[in-house]
């Protein structure tokens, strides 16, 4: 259990999403620019990641891995080269299907998060939580899922943050060719070393 | 869209439409490399053949792709042509996509690569596809390789792995930068990069 715990801390403060890996950069800077829509976005990132990343876990494991065929009868085969093209099949179907479900069960959940949702599949988070899952091999499901669950929210943290600090930003004076974007990255730089902070903490 | 301007088509996305600094497309994979000049560079170098060959690709097939699955289709092509850099690197330069881990990967979820797809590659001939692509990728080489090149410098006082900043500063008492090789500077150095490209040239500025 405690392993748990500090697998999940771990990845919302120290393995930060975007503090610390850059992922999901793209529509980070292009959501944050008041808290409500931020606070979608990152609610459907944790969703899609939650969904995604065990799914692709058990692929990783039962297909993907040098021998992980074994159960089929080929213990020799590797097929980790095809690992790129799964994954994102897996999170383009995934998202595809969760944009569907949300639009029959939840209608008012769907009109506000509706635009997002395909924007997610083309998020780099979402692949990158796959990729760092295969490439630290965690030890079963349950891990994979806590870890998907501390980076969700870790994303959907650091957005809503930002998204609050834009929002008092535009009454204050910024010189104009650093305004919108170039004031924004520094933001960006500053609030990740505050994250930094956190660095070295064990629990 | 007949006679297309072949040199503006290659030259524009590296200075006046910078994928980076100006669209600001295919930041999420970008600054994690820039520690160093050498994943930068190689980074780099695997995003424009990443752009170049899929354009060409999808332009090539644009007549043939149902309109309703072209996501699914860019995206097989575009994955397609990761992994056989992947695997490239894997095979020729095994330390360098070691330190890269899976933000080579990511090039397949990288903006700059579907975006340049969809908004240009699908409407163009072939040829204008493929110097569309080589652009885009080297404005965002070019980026990369700005923002490495002051990172590893004041960070390490390196320049691809050499020492240039001689040792006689050091025993003056000079210390290398730590806060450079930080994950967050590169985002205040894009910043400020962001900052200077706006001062030149004025009509960028946000209102």
């Amino acid at each position: 259990m405690a392993d748990y715990i500090s697998l999940f801390v771990k990845s919302i403060f120290i393995d930060n999403m975007i503090f610390a890996y850059f992922l999901g950069m793209c529509s980070y800077l292009a959501v944050s620019k008041n808290v409500k829509t931020a606070n979608g976005l990152g609610v459907a990132v944790i969703a899609v990641l939650l969904i995604t990343l065990p799914v692709n876990y058990l692929l990783n494991e039962y297909i993907l891995k040098p021998g992980a065929l074994a159960w089929a009868g080929f213990p020799d085969l590797d097929l980790s080269f095809l690992s790129f093209i799964f994954f994102i099949a897996v999170i383009a179907a995934i998202v595809q299907i969760v944009e569907m479900v949300v639009e029959k069960f939840l209608p008012n959940l769907y009109s506000q998060l509706g635009i997002f949702l395909p924007l997610i599949a083309v998020n780099c988070a979402i692949l990158g939580g796959s990729l760092f899952m295969q490439e630290r091999d965690f030890a079963n499901v349950g891990e994979a899922a806590t870890y998907a669950l501390g980076s969700g929210i870790g994303w959907w943290l650091a957005i809503v943050a930002l998204a609050a600090i834009r929002e008092k930003l535009a009454y204050s004076h910024v010189p104009a060719p650093l305004k919108g974007l170039g004031i924004t990255f520094i933001t960006v730089g500053l609030m990740g070393i505050a994250f930094m902070t956190f660095m070295g903490i064990q629990l | 869209m007949a006679n297309v301007n072949l040199k503006e088509t290659f030259l524009n996305p590296i200075f006046k439409g910078n994928p980076i600094s100006v669209l600001v497309l295919g930041i999420c994979s970008s600054l994690a490399v820039t520690v160093q000049l050498k994943g930068a560079f190689v980074m780099g170098l695997s995003v424009i053949i990443v752009t170049g060959v899929s354009s060409l690709i999808c332009s090539l097939l644009r007549n043939t792709i149902p309109n309703r699955i072209r996501i699914i289709v860019q995206l097989v092509v575009v994955a397609m042509m990761v992994i056989l850099v992947d695997q490239v690197l894997k095979a020729y330069a095994y330390s360098v996509s070691k330190t890269l881990s899976v933000y080579i990967g990511l090039i397949i979820t990288n903006c700059i690569v579907m975006g340049r797809i969809e908004a240009f590659a699908l409407g163009n001939k072939p040829f204008a596809s493929l110097l569309d692509g080589l652009g885009n990728g080297l404005g965002y080489a070019m980026i990369l390789v700005i923002v490495a090149f002051f990172r590893e410098l004041l960070g390490s006082g390196t320049i691809f792995g050499f020492q240039v900043i001689p040792q006689c500063l050091y025993d003056l008492g000079y210390a290398n930068n730590g806060l450079m090789i930080l994950p967050p500077m590169a985002l205040v150095l894009l910043g400020c990069v962001i900052w200077i490209q706006r001062a030149i040239q004025k009509d960028l500025q946000e209102k």
